[in-house]
């Protein structure tokens, strides 16, 4: 991944593929800034499905869409563990801090993505993250709708992050 | 130099505690840090303690960074003046900072952040 590189995309008619780069990077430089860390893009496109946690930040306003990120939370934990440097953490104070770093990172990202966008960093707002636990349900696209989604690997976990747009 | 005392208000916890690390990476004499977890619980605490800065989130429930920073205006920092607030978000838009500017905002930090700008930013704020 090049974070170096400004990223333009001017095309009035944005698809999620098409926003997919930007959101790569827009993940990968809010790890390596925040986290230290540096995500590689996994070489498995489709990887066993362990995430259990979803930290979702909705756009609203030039661009409608939700930026989400899912992990298990054995990730989460790291990634929390890593934010606060306190690897001591345990148990319902540890799964609390995973929740909450996930849903930062979350809104990190979507504010970088954003920011990547031509135009969006003033026409568009961004939701408070929710994150949801359980990996048993399904997100359905409303008409029109499109969907893109990259796996990243943290510390050889995946990281599944993911742009649903409404166009 | 004397320690400063800092007030952080977002409504995530885990991120309250990276600014404080960063602050203290920054090489900041830190003495109380009070944490609060939206707008309101901030104003309660600022009334409430003499402090030297205010690090405040925008997206925050029952109270958002843009009407804390307004209404904080009135409350006096150590200095005797009002309490310098500095804007730490991930909406970094030039419309977003000229608002937090015009509410009373003295300074904005766009989430992510380094060390060093966190150093920069905040200087003015804490170095005697």
């Amino acid at each position: 991944m090049n974070f170096g590189t400004p990223h333009v995309v001017r095309n009035p008619e944005l698809s999620a593929e098409a926003c997919l780069p930007l959101l790569e990077a827009a993940t990968g430089e809010v790890f390596q800034i925040m986290l230290g860390a540096r995500l590689v893009r996994s070489n498995d496109p489709n990887p066993p499905e362990v995430a259990d946690l979803t930290a979702m930040v909705g756009l609203a306003g030039q661009m409608c869409a939700i930026v989400s990120l899912r992990c298990d939370t054995a990730t989460a934990r790291r990634l929390a563990a890593k934010m606060l440097g306190e690897p001591s953490l345990e148990g319902n104070q540890f799964d609390e801090a995973a929740r909450d770093a996930i849903g930062e990172i979350c809104n990190m990202v979507a504010g970088n993505f954003k920011a990547k966008v031509a135009g969006l960093v003033d026409g568009c707002l961004l939701s408070v993250p929710t994150v949801i636990t359980g990996k048993d349900y399904h997100l359905h696209l409303v008409a029109n709708g499109s969907r893109a989604a990259v796996v990243l690997e943290f510390e050889d976990s995946p990281i599944w992050a993911a742009l649903d747009l409404n166009t | 130099m004397k320690q400063k005392c800092v007030l952080i208000v977002d409504d995530s916890s885990v991120m309250r505690k990276i600014v404080e690390r960063s602050l203290r990476q920054a090489g900041f004499e830190l003495g109380q840090v009070l944490e609060a977890n939206n707008g309101l619980e901030g104003l309660n605490l600022a009334q409430k303690h003499t402090l030297d800065l205010i690090l405040s989130d925008i997206n925050m429930p029952t109270m958002d960074g843009l009407e804390f920073v307004r209404q904080v205006q009135t409350i006096k920092s150590a200095k005797g003046v009002g309490v310098p607030v500095v804007i730490i978000s991930t909406e970094g838009s030039e419309a977003k900072v000229v608002e937090a500017i015009h509410c009373g905002a003295r300074g904005f930090i766009r989430k992510p952040f380094t060390a060093d700008q966190v150093r920069e930013r905040i200087a003015p704020f804490l170095q005697e």
